[in-house]
Protein backbone atom coordinates (compact mmCIF):
# COMPACT_ATOMS: atom_id res chain seq x y z
CA UNK A 1 0.00 0.00 0.00
CA UNK A 2 1.05 3.54 -0.74
CA UNK A 3 2.67 4.94 2.40
CA UNK A 4 1.45 8.50 1.78
CA UNK A 5 -2.11 7.20 1.40
CA UNK A 6 -1.72 5.50 4.76
CA UNK A 7 -0.53 8.72 6.40
CA UNK A 8 -3.30 10.71 4.74
CA UNK A 9 -6.05 8.35 5.79
CA UNK A 10 -4.79 7.94 9.35
CA UNK A 11 -4.57 11.72 9.71
CA UNK A 12 -8.17 12.03 8.56
CA UNK A 13 -9.23 9.25 10.94
CA UNK A 14 -7.54 10.87 13.94
CA UNK A 15 -8.80 14.35 13.12
CA UNK A 16 -12.31 13.10 12.46
CA UNK A 17 -12.31 11.14 15.72
CA UNK A 18 -11.18 14.17 17.69
CA UNK A 19 -13.72 16.43 15.99
CA UNK A 20 -16.48 13.91 16.61
CA UNK A 21 -15.63 13.63 20.29
CA UNK A 22 -15.20 17.37 20.63
CA UNK A 23 -18.52 18.11 18.99
CA UNK A 24 -20.24 15.40 21.03
CA UNK A 25 -18.82 16.91 24.22
CA UNK A 26 -19.95 20.39 23.32
CA UNK A 27 -23.36 19.12 22.30
CA UNK A 28 -23.98 18.44 25.97
CA UNK A 29 -23.40 22.11 26.67
CA UNK A 30 -25.38 23.16 23.61
CA UNK A 31 -28.29 20.99 24.64
CA UNK A 32 -28.40 22.52 28.07
CA UNK A 33 -28.07 26.03 26.68
CA UNK A 34 -30.79 25.51 24.07
CA UNK A 35 -33.06 24.00 26.70
CA UNK A 36 -32.41 26.95 28.97
CA UNK A 37 -33.07 29.56 26.31
CA UNK A 38 -36.29 27.91 25.24
CA UNK A 39 -37.45 27.89 28.86
CA UNK A 40 -36.41 31.52 29.50
CA UNK A 41 -33.44 30.48 31.61
CA UNK A 42 -29.72 31.12 31.38
CA UNK A 43 -28.21 27.64 31.40
CA UNK A 44 -24.77 26.65 32.70
CA UNK A 45 -22.54 29.72 32.82
CA UNK A 46 -20.27 29.17 35.82
CA UNK A 47 -17.45 27.04 34.35
CA UNK A 48 -15.49 29.51 32.26
CA UNK A 49 -17.01 32.34 30.23
CA UNK A 50 -20.53 31.34 29.09
CA UNK A 51 -19.91 27.92 30.62
CA UNK A 52 -17.58 26.75 27.85
CA UNK A 53 -15.60 24.60 30.28
CA UNK A 54 -18.74 22.80 31.45
CA UNK A 55 -18.14 19.66 29.31
CA UNK A 56 -14.66 19.30 30.83
CA UNK A 57 -16.11 19.62 34.31
CA UNK A 58 -18.80 17.05 33.49
CA UNK A 59 -16.23 14.65 32.02
CA UNK A 60 -13.94 15.08 35.01
CA UNK A 61 -16.83 14.39 37.33
CA UNK A 62 -17.73 11.23 35.42
CA UNK A 63 -14.17 9.90 35.72
CA UNK A 64 -14.04 10.36 39.46
CA UNK A 65 -17.39 8.73 40.19
CA UNK A 66 -17.48 5.25 41.68
CA UNK A 67 -17.57 2.63 38.95
CA UNK A 68 -20.16 0.26 40.31
CA UNK A 69 -21.19 -3.09 38.82
CA UNK A 70 -24.30 -4.65 40.39
CA UNK A 71 -23.84 -8.08 41.94
CA UNK A 72 -26.36 -9.84 39.70
CA UNK A 73 -25.33 -8.14 36.48
CA UNK A 74 -23.86 -10.15 33.63
CA UNK A 75 -20.37 -8.84 34.18
CA UNK A 76 -18.79 -9.28 30.77
CA UNK A 77 -21.71 -7.97 28.77
CA UNK A 78 -22.25 -5.19 31.28
CA UNK A 79 -18.73 -3.91 30.58
CA UNK A 80 -18.98 -4.56 26.84
CA UNK A 81 -22.23 -2.67 26.21
CA UNK A 82 -21.09 0.97 26.60
CA UNK A 83 -18.02 0.27 24.48
CA UNK A 84 -20.20 -1.27 21.79
CA UNK A 85 -22.54 1.71 21.82
CA UNK A 86 -19.60 4.10 21.52
CA UNK A 87 -17.86 2.02 18.84
CA UNK A 88 -20.86 1.80 16.54
CA UNK A 89 -21.60 5.48 17.01
CA UNK A 90 -18.07 6.55 16.12
CA UNK A 91 -17.71 4.16 13.16
CA UNK A 92 -20.56 5.64 11.15
CA UNK A 93 -18.75 8.88 10.41
CA UNK A 94 -16.23 7.07 8.18
CA UNK A 95 -18.22 7.27 4.94
CA UNK A 96 -19.40 10.87 5.18
CA UNK A 97 -17.59 13.27 2.85
CA UNK A 98 -16.76 16.20 5.09
CA UNK A 99 -15.67 18.55 2.33
CA UNK A 100 -14.74 18.84 -1.34
CA UNK A 101 -11.54 16.97 -2.26
CA UNK A 102 -8.31 18.89 -1.63
CA UNK A 103 -5.57 19.13 -4.28
CA UNK A 104 -2.31 18.95 -2.34
CA UNK A 105 1.29 18.02 -3.24
CA UNK A 106 0.21 16.60 -6.56
CA UNK A 107 -2.54 14.33 -5.31
CA UNK A 108 -6.24 14.58 -4.63
CA UNK A 109 -7.14 14.03 -1.01
CA UNK A 110 -10.76 13.17 -0.36
CA UNK A 111 -11.93 14.56 2.98
CA UNK A 112 -13.52 11.25 3.79
CA UNK A 113 -12.13 8.24 5.59
CA UNK A 114 -13.43 5.70 3.08
CA UNK A 115 -15.36 6.31 -0.11
CA UNK A 116 -16.77 2.80 -0.23
CA UNK A 117 -19.32 2.24 -2.97
CA UNK A 118 -21.91 0.93 -0.52
CA UNK A 119 -21.57 3.88 1.86
CA UNK A 120 -25.27 4.25 2.60
CA UNK A 121 -25.60 0.55 3.30
CA UNK A 122 -22.69 0.83 5.71
CA UNK A 123 -24.39 3.68 7.56
CA UNK A 124 -27.64 1.76 7.87
CA UNK A 125 -25.72 -1.32 8.96
CA UNK A 126 -23.96 0.47 11.78
CA UNK A 127 -27.13 2.25 12.80
CA UNK A 128 -28.71 -1.19 13.16
CA UNK A 129 -25.80 -2.55 15.18
CA UNK A 130 -26.15 0.53 17.38
CA UNK A 131 -29.18 -1.06 19.01
CA UNK A 132 -26.98 -3.84 20.40
CA UNK A 133 -25.21 -1.51 22.81
CA UNK A 134 -28.54 -0.54 24.34
CA UNK A 135 -30.00 -4.03 24.20
CA UNK A 136 -26.98 -5.72 25.79
CA UNK A 137 -26.63 -2.95 28.35
CA UNK A 138 -30.29 -3.22 29.33
CA UNK A 139 -30.26 -6.98 29.51
CA UNK A 140 -26.93 -7.33 31.32
CA UNK A 141 -28.03 -4.93 34.04
CA UNK A 142 -30.46 -7.57 35.32
CA UNK A 143 -32.95 -4.88 36.20
CA UNK A 144 -36.53 -4.93 35.03
CA UNK A 145 -36.59 -1.24 34.14
CA UNK A 146 -33.46 -1.57 32.05
CA UNK A 147 -34.90 -4.63 30.34
CA UNK A 148 -38.16 -2.84 29.56
CA UNK A 149 -36.22 0.03 28.07
CA UNK A 150 -34.03 -2.30 26.03
CA UNK A 151 -37.05 -4.13 24.62
CA UNK A 152 -38.85 -0.92 23.80
CA UNK A 153 -35.81 0.62 22.19
CA UNK A 154 -34.98 -2.35 20.04
CA UNK A 155 -38.53 -2.68 18.75
CA UNK A 156 -38.65 1.07 18.13
CA UNK A 157 -35.37 1.10 16.23
CA UNK A 158 -36.31 -1.93 14.14
CA UNK A 159 -39.68 -0.38 13.26
CA UNK A 160 -38.26 2.95 12.24
CA UNK A 161 -35.34 1.46 10.34
CA UNK A 162 -37.83 0.13 7.78
CA UNK A 163 -39.21 3.55 6.90
CA UNK A 164 -35.70 4.98 6.96
CA UNK A 165 -34.45 2.27 4.62
CA UNK A 166 -37.26 2.87 2.15
CA UNK A 167 -36.53 6.60 2.14
CA UNK A 168 -32.86 5.89 1.52
CA UNK A 169 -33.81 3.62 -1.39
CA UNK A 170 -35.70 6.58 -2.84
CA UNK A 171 -32.59 8.73 -2.62
CA UNK A 172 -30.47 5.94 -4.07
CA UNK A 173 -32.93 5.61 -6.97
CA UNK A 174 -32.55 9.29 -7.75
CA UNK A 175 -28.78 9.34 -7.60
CA UNK A 176 -28.12 5.87 -8.96
CA UNK A 177 -25.37 5.29 -6.44
CA UNK A 178 -24.94 3.96 -2.92
CA UNK A 179 -21.81 5.99 -2.34
CA UNK A 180 -22.38 9.01 -0.11
CA UNK A 181 -19.66 10.95 -1.95
CA UNK A 182 -21.48 10.50 -5.27
CA UNK A 183 -24.83 11.47 -3.77
CA UNK A 184 -23.30 14.66 -2.40
CA UNK A 185 -21.50 15.43 -5.68
CA UNK A 186 -24.76 15.18 -7.58
CA UNK A 187 -26.23 17.97 -5.47
CA UNK A 188 -23.52 20.32 -6.74
CA UNK A 189 -24.22 24.03 -6.27
CA UNK A 190 -27.76 25.05 -5.51
CA UNK A 191 -29.53 25.66 -8.81
CA UNK A 192 -29.06 23.83 -12.07
CA UNK A 193 -31.20 23.21 -15.19
CA UNK A 194 -34.02 25.35 -13.85
CA UNK A 195 -34.41 23.53 -10.57
CA UNK A 196 -32.82 23.17 -7.14
CA UNK A 197 -30.09 20.54 -6.97
CA UNK A 198 -30.50 19.65 -3.30
CA UNK A 199 -32.47 16.50 -2.60
CA UNK A 200 -34.67 18.19 -0.02
CA UNK A 201 -36.39 20.16 -2.80
CA UNK A 202 -36.77 17.07 -4.95
CA UNK A 203 -37.94 14.82 -2.13
CA UNK A 204 -39.53 16.94 0.62
CA UNK A 205 -41.68 14.08 1.90
CA UNK A 206 -38.68 11.79 2.04
CA UNK A 207 -36.82 14.42 4.02
CA UNK A 208 -39.60 14.70 6.62
CA UNK A 209 -39.82 10.94 6.99
CA UNK A 210 -36.05 10.69 7.26
CA UNK A 211 -35.95 13.41 9.91
CA UNK A 212 -38.62 11.68 11.99
CA UNK A 213 -37.02 8.26 11.66
CA UNK A 214 -33.59 9.58 12.55
CA UNK A 215 -35.08 11.15 15.66
CA UNK A 216 -36.33 7.69 16.53
CA UNK A 217 -33.00 6.07 15.61
CA UNK A 218 -31.16 8.47 17.92
CA UNK A 219 -33.65 7.71 20.71
CA UNK A 220 -34.33 11.37 21.11
CA UNK A 221 -37.49 13.08 22.21
CA UNK A 222 -40.29 12.78 21.18
CA UNK A 223 -39.25 9.15 20.71
CA UNK A 224 -37.01 8.72 23.76
CA UNK A 225 -38.42 5.35 24.71
CA UNK A 226 -34.92 4.30 25.73
CA UNK A 227 -34.73 6.48 28.79
CA UNK A 228 -38.20 7.48 29.84
CA UNK A 229 -36.93 9.21 32.93
CA UNK A 230 -40.31 9.44 34.56
CA UNK A 231 -41.31 5.81 34.07
CA UNK A 232 -38.12 3.77 33.69
CA UNK A 233 -35.75 5.77 35.92
CA UNK A 234 -32.83 6.00 33.49
CA UNK A 235 -33.96 3.30 31.09
CA UNK A 236 -31.20 1.01 29.84
CA UNK A 237 -28.48 2.84 31.76
CA UNK A 238 -30.21 2.81 35.15
CA UNK A 239 -27.54 0.55 36.64
CA UNK A 240 -24.60 2.27 35.03
CA UNK A 241 -22.34 4.74 36.74
CA UNK A 242 -19.08 6.56 36.21
CA UNK A 243 -17.56 6.63 32.73
CA UNK A 244 -19.63 3.66 31.55
CA UNK A 245 -22.68 5.86 31.91
CA UNK A 246 -20.65 8.65 30.34
CA UNK A 247 -19.94 6.43 27.33
CA UNK A 248 -23.64 5.70 26.84
CA UNK A 249 -24.55 9.36 26.99
CA UNK A 250 -21.61 10.26 24.80
CA UNK A 251 -22.55 7.63 22.24
CA UNK A 252 -25.98 9.17 22.06
CA UNK A 253 -24.51 12.56 21.25
CA UNK A 254 -22.12 11.09 18.69
CA UNK A 255 -25.14 9.43 17.08
CA UNK A 256 -26.92 12.76 17.04
CA UNK A 257 -23.96 14.42 15.36
CA UNK A 258 -23.66 11.68 12.73
CA UNK A 259 -27.40 11.75 12.06
CA UNK A 260 -27.31 15.49 11.54
CA UNK A 261 -24.34 15.08 9.21
CA UNK A 262 -26.13 12.38 7.21
CA UNK A 263 -29.24 14.51 6.86
CA UNK A 264 -27.06 17.38 5.69
CA UNK A 265 -25.27 15.11 3.22
CA UNK A 266 -28.26 13.27 1.80
CA UNK A 267 -30.81 16.07 1.65
CA UNK A 268 -29.11 19.42 2.08
CA UNK A 269 -26.29 19.10 -0.41
CA UNK A 270 -23.48 18.22 2.01
CA UNK A 271 -20.60 20.59 1.39
CA UNK A 272 -22.32 22.23 -1.62
CA UNK A 273 -23.50 25.79 -1.29
CA UNK A 274 -24.93 28.42 -3.64
CA UNK A 275 -22.22 30.15 -5.66
CA UNK A 276 -19.60 27.50 -4.99
CA UNK A 277 -18.39 27.67 -8.59
CA UNK A 278 -16.78 31.05 -7.89
CA UNK A 279 -14.23 29.35 -5.68
CA UNK A 280 -11.67 26.67 -6.41
CA UNK A 281 -8.81 24.74 -4.88
CA UNK A 282 -8.08 24.97 -1.19
CA UNK A 283 -10.50 27.90 -0.65
CA UNK A 284 -13.37 25.80 -1.93
CA UNK A 285 -12.38 22.90 0.30
CA UNK A 286 -12.19 25.04 3.41
CA UNK A 287 -15.44 26.86 2.63
CA UNK A 288 -17.20 23.62 1.72
CA UNK A 289 -16.12 21.95 4.97
CA UNK A 290 -17.26 24.95 6.97
CA UNK A 291 -20.60 24.95 5.16
CA UNK A 292 -21.00 21.25 5.85
CA UNK A 293 -20.31 21.72 9.55
CA UNK A 294 -22.65 24.70 9.68
CA UNK A 295 -25.43 22.58 8.19
CA UNK A 296 -24.64 19.77 10.62
CA UNK A 297 -24.74 22.11 13.61
CA UNK A 298 -28.01 23.53 12.34
CA UNK A 299 -29.56 20.09 12.24
CA UNK A 300 -28.20 19.30 15.69
CA UNK A 301 -30.00 22.45 16.78
CA UNK A 302 -33.19 21.30 15.06
CA UNK A 303 -32.99 17.98 16.90
CA UNK A 304 -32.63 19.81 20.21
CA UNK A 305 -35.35 22.26 19.24
CA UNK A 306 -37.74 19.37 18.65
CA UNK A 307 -36.71 17.74 21.91
CA UNK A 308 -37.52 20.83 23.95
CA UNK A 309 -40.81 21.39 22.14
CA UNK A 310 -42.62 18.08 22.01
CA UNK A 311 -43.74 15.72 24.74
CA UNK A 312 -42.97 12.02 24.40
CA UNK A 313 -45.12 9.74 22.30
CA UNK A 314 -46.85 6.90 24.03
CA UNK A 315 -45.52 3.49 23.03
CA UNK A 316 -48.60 2.51 21.00
CA UNK A 317 -48.66 5.92 19.31
CA UNK A 318 -45.03 5.43 18.40
CA UNK A 319 -45.72 2.07 16.80
CA UNK A 320 -48.83 3.45 15.10
CA UNK A 321 -46.87 6.31 13.60
CA UNK A 322 -44.05 4.08 12.48
CA UNK A 323 -45.93 1.16 10.96
CA UNK A 324 -49.21 2.68 9.82
CA UNK A 325 -48.12 6.10 8.67
CA UNK A 326 -44.43 6.43 7.90
CA UNK A 327 -43.89 3.10 6.16
CA UNK A 328 -46.91 3.42 3.79
CA UNK A 329 -45.99 7.05 3.09
CA UNK A 330 -42.41 6.10 2.34
CA UNK A 331 -43.61 3.26 0.12
CA UNK A 332 -45.93 5.54 -1.88
CA UNK A 333 -43.16 8.05 -2.20
CA UNK A 334 -40.79 5.34 -3.42
CA UNK A 335 -43.24 4.02 -6.02
CA UNK A 336 -44.02 7.50 -7.37
CA UNK A 337 -40.32 8.32 -7.57
CA UNK A 338 -39.59 5.04 -9.31
CA UNK A 339 -42.34 5.58 -11.89
CA UNK A 340 -41.25 9.15 -12.57
CA UNK A 341 -37.64 8.07 -12.98
CA UNK A 342 -38.61 5.20 -15.23
CA UNK A 343 -40.46 7.53 -17.57
CA UNK A 344 -37.98 10.42 -17.54
CA UNK A 345 -34.56 8.81 -17.50
CA UNK A 346 -35.21 5.11 -17.00
CA UNK A 347 -36.30 2.15 -19.10
CA UNK A 348 -39.48 3.66 -20.47
CA UNK A 349 -38.03 7.02 -21.51
CA UNK A 350 -37.51 7.63 -25.24
CA UNK A 351 -33.81 8.45 -25.21
CA UNK A 352 -32.99 5.52 -22.92
CA UNK A 353 -34.72 3.08 -25.28
CA UNK A 354 -32.72 4.35 -28.17
CA UNK A 355 -29.51 4.32 -26.14
CA UNK A 356 -30.22 0.84 -24.88
CA UNK A 357 -30.64 -0.63 -28.35
CA UNK A 358 -27.43 1.00 -29.53
CA UNK A 359 -25.61 -0.26 -26.49
CA UNK A 360 -26.82 -3.81 -27.00
CA UNK A 361 -25.71 -3.79 -30.63
CA UNK A 362 -22.27 -2.52 -29.67
CA UNK A 363 -21.83 -4.70 -26.64
CA UNK A 364 -22.73 -7.98 -28.25
CA UNK A 365 -19.48 -8.72 -30.09
CA UNK A 366 -17.22 -7.55 -27.26
CA UNK A 367 -19.05 -9.74 -24.80
CA UNK A 368 -18.46 -12.77 -26.97
CA UNK A 369 -14.83 -11.81 -27.39
CA UNK A 370 -14.36 -11.51 -23.66
CA UNK A 371 -15.89 -14.87 -23.14
CA UNK A 372 -13.73 -16.38 -25.78
CA UNK A 373 -10.54 -14.96 -24.30
CA UNK A 374 -11.00 -16.52 -20.90
CA UNK A 375 -12.66 -19.67 -22.13
CA UNK A 376 -9.75 -21.87 -21.15
CA UNK A 377 -9.67 -20.60 -17.61
CA UNK A 378 -13.37 -20.78 -16.99
CA UNK A 379 -14.40 -23.48 -19.39
CA UNK A 380 -17.94 -22.26 -19.25
CA UNK A 381 -20.70 -23.98 -21.13
CA UNK A 382 -21.61 -20.96 -23.22
CA UNK A 383 -18.06 -20.32 -24.41
CA UNK A 384 -17.66 -23.94 -25.38
CA UNK A 385 -20.72 -23.61 -27.54
CA UNK A 386 -19.02 -20.77 -29.41
CA UNK A 387 -16.12 -23.04 -30.30
CA UNK B 1 -73.55 24.75 36.10
CA UNK B 2 -72.75 28.24 35.01
CA UNK B 3 -69.12 28.98 34.38
CA UNK B 4 -67.56 31.80 36.38
CA UNK B 5 -64.52 32.15 34.17
CA UNK B 6 -64.13 31.66 30.45
CA UNK B 7 -61.32 29.20 30.91
CA UNK B 8 -63.52 26.12 30.94
CA UNK B 9 -62.89 23.67 28.12
CA UNK B 10 -65.25 20.90 27.16
CA UNK B 11 -63.37 17.65 26.66
CA UNK B 12 -64.46 15.61 23.67
CA UNK B 13 -63.20 12.42 22.09
CA UNK B 14 -64.02 13.40 18.54
CA UNK B 15 -61.95 12.01 15.70
CA UNK B 16 -59.03 14.14 14.56
CA UNK B 17 -59.44 15.89 11.24
CA UNK B 18 -57.00 15.01 8.48
CA UNK B 19 -54.92 18.12 9.10
CA UNK B 20 -54.73 17.36 12.81
CA UNK B 21 -53.78 13.76 12.20
CA UNK B 22 -50.80 14.95 10.17
CA UNK B 23 -49.37 16.42 13.41
CA UNK B 24 -46.98 18.57 11.38
CA UNK B 25 -48.85 21.93 11.52
CA UNK B 26 -49.22 21.65 15.28
CA UNK B 27 -45.61 20.54 15.67
CA UNK B 28 -44.43 23.51 13.65
CA UNK B 29 -46.62 25.85 15.70
CA UNK B 30 -45.09 24.44 18.85
CA UNK B 31 -41.60 24.85 17.46
CA UNK B 32 -42.37 28.45 16.53
CA UNK B 33 -43.47 29.00 20.11
CA UNK B 34 -40.26 27.60 21.62
CA UNK B 35 -38.20 29.54 19.08
CA UNK B 36 -39.86 32.79 20.13
CA UNK B 37 -39.00 32.02 23.72
CA UNK B 38 -35.30 31.84 22.85
CA UNK B 39 -35.29 35.61 22.54
CA UNK B 40 -37.21 36.31 25.71
CA UNK B 41 -35.42 37.82 28.64
CA UNK B 42 -34.43 35.09 31.04
CA UNK B 43 -36.24 34.98 34.35
CA UNK B 44 -33.15 33.77 36.16
CA UNK B 45 -31.75 35.66 39.14
CA UNK B 46 -28.01 34.87 39.25
CA UNK B 47 -27.96 34.10 42.93
CA UNK B 48 -24.59 34.82 44.50
CA UNK B 49 -24.26 38.10 42.60
CA UNK B 50 -27.91 39.09 42.56
CA UNK B 51 -30.34 38.48 45.37
CA UNK B 52 -34.03 38.54 45.05
CA UNK B 53 -35.63 41.25 47.20
CA UNK B 54 -37.89 40.01 49.97
CA UNK B 55 -41.56 40.88 49.82
CA UNK B 56 -42.47 43.71 52.21
CA UNK B 57 -44.65 41.34 54.20
CA UNK B 58 -41.87 38.76 54.61
CA UNK B 59 -41.80 37.30 58.11
CA UNK B 60 -38.34 36.11 59.15
CA UNK B 61 -36.27 36.09 62.32
CA UNK B 62 -37.67 38.08 65.23
CA UNK B 63 -36.17 41.14 66.85
CA UNK B 64 -36.83 42.68 70.26
CA UNK B 65 -36.82 46.42 69.77
CA UNK B 66 -35.40 49.17 71.91
CA UNK B 67 -36.84 52.66 72.02
CA UNK B 68 -35.04 55.87 70.93
CA UNK B 69 -33.06 56.07 74.16
CA UNK B 70 -31.92 52.48 73.82
CA UNK B 71 -34.28 51.03 76.46
CA UNK B 72 -35.90 47.66 75.87
CA UNK B 73 -39.55 47.97 74.95
CA UNK B 74 -40.59 44.54 76.23
CA UNK B 75 -42.42 44.48 79.55
CA UNK B 76 -42.79 40.70 79.72
CA UNK B 77 -46.56 40.88 79.68
CA UNK B 78 -46.69 37.46 78.03
CA UNK B 79 -49.28 38.35 75.41
CA UNK B 80 -47.01 37.14 72.65
CA UNK B 81 -46.56 33.81 74.39
CA UNK B 82 -50.32 33.49 74.79
CA UNK B 83 -50.94 34.44 71.19
CA UNK B 84 -48.32 32.07 69.84
CA UNK B 85 -50.10 29.08 68.21
CA UNK B 86 -46.90 27.06 68.20
CA UNK B 87 -46.00 27.75 71.80
CA UNK B 88 -42.56 28.82 70.79
CA UNK B 89 -42.17 31.77 73.14
CA UNK B 90 -41.35 31.64 76.82
CA UNK B 91 -40.16 34.34 79.19
CA UNK B 92 -39.40 35.14 82.80
CA UNK B 93 -40.48 38.54 84.08
CA UNK B 94 -38.46 40.63 86.48
CA UNK B 95 -38.76 43.98 88.27
CA UNK B 96 -36.62 46.90 87.21
CA UNK B 97 -34.28 47.96 90.00
CA UNK B 98 -33.34 51.58 90.70
CA UNK B 99 -30.46 52.60 88.46
CA UNK B 100 -31.65 50.43 85.56
CA UNK B 101 -33.92 53.07 84.07
CA UNK B 102 -31.61 53.48 81.08
CA UNK B 103 -31.96 49.75 80.30
CA UNK B 104 -35.67 49.06 80.50
CA UNK B 105 -38.47 51.43 79.58
CA UNK B 106 -41.01 50.36 82.21
CA UNK B 107 -40.90 48.88 85.71
CA UNK B 108 -41.28 45.32 84.53
CA UNK B 109 -38.99 43.67 82.02
CA UNK B 110 -38.10 40.27 80.60
CA UNK B 111 -35.23 38.65 82.43
CA UNK B 112 -35.17 35.89 79.90
CA UNK B 113 -37.03 35.84 76.63
CA UNK B 114 -36.68 32.77 74.44
CA UNK B 115 -38.10 31.88 71.05
CA UNK B 116 -37.67 28.34 69.80
CA UNK B 117 -37.08 28.87 66.10
CA UNK B 118 -37.83 25.22 65.28
CA UNK B 119 -41.28 25.50 66.87
CA UNK B 120 -41.97 28.93 65.46
CA UNK B 121 -44.18 29.00 62.37
CA UNK B 122 -43.45 32.65 61.60
CA UNK B 123 -47.13 33.57 61.58
CA UNK B 124 -46.53 37.00 63.08
CA UNK B 125 -49.25 36.73 65.77
CA UNK B 126 -46.73 37.67 68.49
CA UNK B 127 -46.08 40.87 66.65
CA UNK B 128 -49.80 41.61 66.39
CA UNK B 129 -50.39 40.78 70.04
CA UNK B 130 -47.59 42.98 71.37
CA UNK B 131 -48.99 46.17 72.98
CA UNK B 132 -45.55 47.73 73.43
CA UNK B 133 -44.22 47.42 69.83
CA UNK B 134 -41.43 45.29 71.24
CA UNK B 135 -41.34 42.17 69.08
CA UNK B 136 -41.23 42.27 65.29
CA UNK B 137 -40.54 39.81 62.55
CA UNK B 138 -37.82 40.98 60.17
CA UNK B 139 -36.58 40.07 56.71
CA UNK B 140 -33.61 38.22 58.16
CA UNK B 141 -33.36 34.44 57.75
CA UNK B 142 -32.75 32.20 60.76
CA UNK B 143 -29.34 30.62 60.14
CA UNK B 144 -28.96 26.84 60.08
CA UNK B 145 -27.23 24.80 62.71
CA UNK B 146 -26.39 21.21 63.53
CA UNK B 147 -27.68 21.41 67.11
CA UNK B 148 -31.29 21.73 68.17
CA UNK B 149 -30.22 23.80 71.18
CA UNK B 150 -28.88 26.45 68.85
CA UNK B 151 -32.37 27.23 67.66
CA UNK B 152 -33.61 28.43 71.03
CA UNK B 153 -32.88 32.11 70.70
CA UNK B 154 -32.38 34.03 73.92
CA UNK B 155 -32.22 37.74 74.54
CA UNK B 156 -28.58 37.81 73.45
CA UNK B 157 -29.64 37.07 69.90
CA UNK B 158 -33.10 38.65 69.85
CA UNK B 159 -32.60 42.12 71.32
CA UNK B 160 -31.19 44.56 68.82
CA UNK B 161 -27.92 46.20 69.77
CA UNK B 162 -27.92 49.94 70.38
CA UNK B 163 -25.47 50.81 67.62
CA UNK B 164 -26.89 48.34 65.13
CA UNK B 165 -30.62 48.96 64.96
CA UNK B 166 -32.79 46.59 62.91
CA UNK B 167 -35.01 48.35 60.39
CA UNK B 168 -38.64 47.34 60.85
CA UNK B 169 -40.30 50.22 59.00
CA UNK B 170 -41.46 47.82 56.28
CA UNK B 171 -43.37 45.82 58.88
CA UNK B 172 -44.89 48.93 60.37
CA UNK B 173 -46.36 50.02 57.05
CA UNK B 174 -47.84 46.66 56.09
CA UNK B 175 -50.48 44.43 57.52
CA UNK B 176 -52.71 45.76 60.23
CA UNK B 177 -50.53 48.85 60.88
CA UNK B 178 -50.54 49.86 57.23
CA UNK B 179 -54.29 50.02 57.08
CA UNK B 180 -54.62 52.58 59.87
Amino acid sequence: MDISLLIEKSTIVVVLFLITLGIAAYQTLMERKVAAWMQDRVGPDRAGPFGILQPLADGGKMFFKEDFIPKNAERGLFILAPGLAMFTAAMTGAVIPWGPPVEMVGRTIALQVADINIGILYVIGFASIGVYGIMIGGWASNNKFSLFSAIRTSSQMISYELAMGIVIITIVLMSGSLSVATIVEQQHGFWADGYFTWNVFKQPLAFIIFLVTSLAECNRAPFDMAECENELIGGYHTEYSSMKLGFFLFAEYVNLFISAAIIAALFFGGYNFPGMDNFSGITLSILGTLVFFAKTVFFIFVFMWIRWTLPRFRYDQLMHLGWKKLIPLAMINLVITAVVIAFTSGWFSEDKKAAATVEVEQKQPTAVLNNASDSRASGSFRVNLNH
Amino acid sequence: MESLTNRKKVVSDKQMTFLESLYLPVVLAGMAMTFRHMFNKSATIRYPEQQRAFAPVYRGMHVLKRDEQGRENCTACGLCAVACPAEAITMVAGERLPGEEHLYREEKYAVTYEINMIRCIFCGLCEEACPKEAVFLTDRIVPTSFDREDFVYGKNRLVESIDNRIDITKRQHTGKRGKK
